[in-house]
């Protein structure tokens, strides 16, 4: 049983490239539809509560609240861009489109082939992320190098999203099961962890909870990057993001052996 | 025979998915530069065998190999040689015809140069030279075909596993994936088929192994089974009263099946058959050579098909 698992793990440190060159030069054919797309939902938020909010709470932590949130918002497009990818387009390519079932006839591996679409998924996050601290840092809210700090932290995300998406298309029978990851999962980790209030605001439990969270180590790496303060226990939240995007990875590559190869 | 001019060998495979046993204590051979067929009606575990063959599925028990490589534990290293065209096209759609190529040459870790190189041969091969540039998705179903043919000879395997090649293309698209299969032939290339067309096993294959219920119920040449199991001609007779017509023909025949309203007398001398039937009304009657057709459903029944 270890071996027939062990046959199934990424072959060796480069296989998953041709996998995400695939995804590359699907995307290339419709890259501006795709940025435009990633980049709406998250500079709408940025700007409407932004703006609007920032009018009624004024200052926090320090800084303005546009400049707060927008480190946050940086976490969340890095977080919902790799999830979208893997849960909707990743999806498509292990069942209907079947682009899955044709790689493994191949000489790579199940494992190489998730791999492949976990760093894909993480580019993408990079790319959203990015995207938004360059409007953030335009707009004078964020400095032009933090941006740079902070993209380390945006790829990893990316990778813990992607693999968390992973575990969560291994097990779901169809689309329709996403929603419940969408409603359940991500959208109160939006509110628990620190991305549109601090999360000094959450009651005391709550914060003990909201801190195991992975989009709360995101955005403790993220938020000190652009406001260009020293992050606290920087080590031990990319750690625990590691943790997230590495456990995910190997349950997801054995849980897809169970589905695909029988 | 000495392995190294086995391909395919499986010994004893078995493979349940739950209570229902889809392959059982299966054992056949295929030698180098051999083209095997596994014939079968639908749900006969032609498909599941084909996916063992890759490691696409581990059996239950048996043994398999492929290639010298013991699969399904070392079924990467023996695909490396194998090509596959899979039973349902799973092409980029969105890609252009080379852009298929191009990808698919790198999950073998091909650089773009090479690819290049051999590119035109195998669009030349599968004769779409002129529709390199073209998206798949605005390709015909046998050009498809065609094209998941030429990407599964991207890595110049020495084996092609192909599930149902044919299946869903009209006749003319059917008999030109039939001539580019014997060019393979000729070259030395070892081909695995699943098919439920008897023309297409009698065409192509040197040897076939006829499957049931996940059993094997037949093995041999194609000519060599229609001599062991029918040997003589058949003559087909459409109209009248099948039961009543059987009484009639039955002195001259060695055997007599009834499908619906068609009855199939094999009479090693049909004119005698002729004889007896001449002077009725409203017959129909078709005499031709005995062909794999008649094995299958002499072994599996006249009935059996849904």
């Amino acid at each position: 049983m270890g071996e027939s698992y062990a046959a199934v793990m990424p072959a060796n440190a480069y296989n998953w490239i041709a996998v995400w060159r695939r995804n590359f030069l699907a995307w290339k054919k419709v890259a501006l539809a795709s940025i435009l797309g990633n980049l709406a939902d998250p500079i709408t938020n940025l700007f409407g509560l932004g703006f609007g909010l920032g009018l009624i709470v004024g200052r926090v932590e320090g800084t303005s609240y546009i400049a707060f949130l927008a480190a946050g918002m940086v976490a969340t497009s890095a977080m919902t861009s790799a999830t979208f990818e893997t849960m909707y387009a990743a999806f498509a390519r292990m069942d209907a489109k079947r682009t899955w079932e044709a790689i493994l006839s191949t000489q790579l591996t199940l494992g190489d082939i998730v791999l492949g679409e976990l760093v894909w998924a993480a580019s993408k996050s990079v790319l959203a992320g990015t995207a938004i601290g360059i409007v953030a840092a335009t707009l004078g809210y964020a400095s032009w190098p933090s941006i740079l700090y902070a993209m380390p932290t945006i790829a990893l995300t990316g990778l813990v999203f992607a693999s968390l998406a992973m575990v969560v298309i291994s097990l779901a029978p169809s689309y329709d099961y996403f929603v419940f990851y969408q409603t359940l999962v991500l959208t109160p980790m939006v509110f628990l962890c620190g991305v549109v209030f601090p999360t000094s605001q959450l009651p005391g439990s709550f914060q003990h909870f909201a801190g195991l969270l992975p989009l709360a180590h995101s955005v403790d790496l993220i938020r000190p990057a652009m406001l260009e303060r020293g992050a606290d226990s920087a080590a031990l939240h990319a750690g625990a993001l590691c943790v997230y995007a590495v456990l995910p990875f190997f349950a997801s590559t054995a849980l897809f052996r169970r589905r695909l190869l029988r | 025979m000495n392995m190294s001019t086995v391909a395919i060998d499986l010994a004893d495979v078995k493979k349940s998915f739950g209570d229902k046993v889809i392959v059982n204590e299966l054992s056949f051979s295929v030698a180098r530069g051999e083209c095997f067929g596994l014939l079968g009606p639908n749900g006969a575990g032609k498909s599941t065998i084909a996916r063992m063959l890759l490691g696409m599925i581990s059996p239950d028990a048996g043994k398999i190999t492929v290639l010298n490589e013991p699969v399904p534990s070392r079924a990467r290293v023996a695909r490396m040689r194998i090509g596959v065209v899979p039973q349902f096209d799973n092409l980029e759609l969105e890609f252009t015809v080379r852009e298929n190529l191009l990808v698919f040459g790198r999950y073998f870790g091909m650089s773009a140069r090479k690819i290049e190189a051999v590119a035109p041969s195998l669009l030349e091969f599968a004769r779409l030279e002129s529709k390199a540039d073209v998206r798949v998705s605005e390709l015909s179903g046998g050009m498809k075909r065609r094209l998941t043919l030429a990407r599964a000879l991207i890595n110049d395997p020495h084996l092609l596993v192909m599930d149902e090649p044919t299946t869903g293309l009209d006749p003319h698209a059917r008999h030109l994936i039939w001539e580019r299969l014997r060019v393979l032939l000729a070259r030395g290339k070892t081909i695995l088929l699943t098919t439920h067309f008897m023309e297409e096993a009698e065409r192509l294959c040197d040897r076939l192994c006829v499957l049931e219920g996940g059993c094997k119920i037949a093995e041999g040449k194609p000519d060599g089974l229609i001599d062991e199991h029918i040997g003589c001609n058949v003559v087909e007779i459409y109209g009248g009263d099948p039961h009543q017509l059987c009484e009639l023909i039955r002195p001259h025949a060695r055997h007599i099946e009834v499908s619906g309203e068609t009855l199939f007398c094999y009479a090693p001398y049909p004119e005698q058959v002729r004889v007896k039937l001449r002077g009725r009304a409203g017959l129909r009657i078709l005499q031709r050579p005995p062909n794999l057709e008649d094995v299958f459903l002499r072994l599996t029944g006249r009935e059996m098909e849904k």
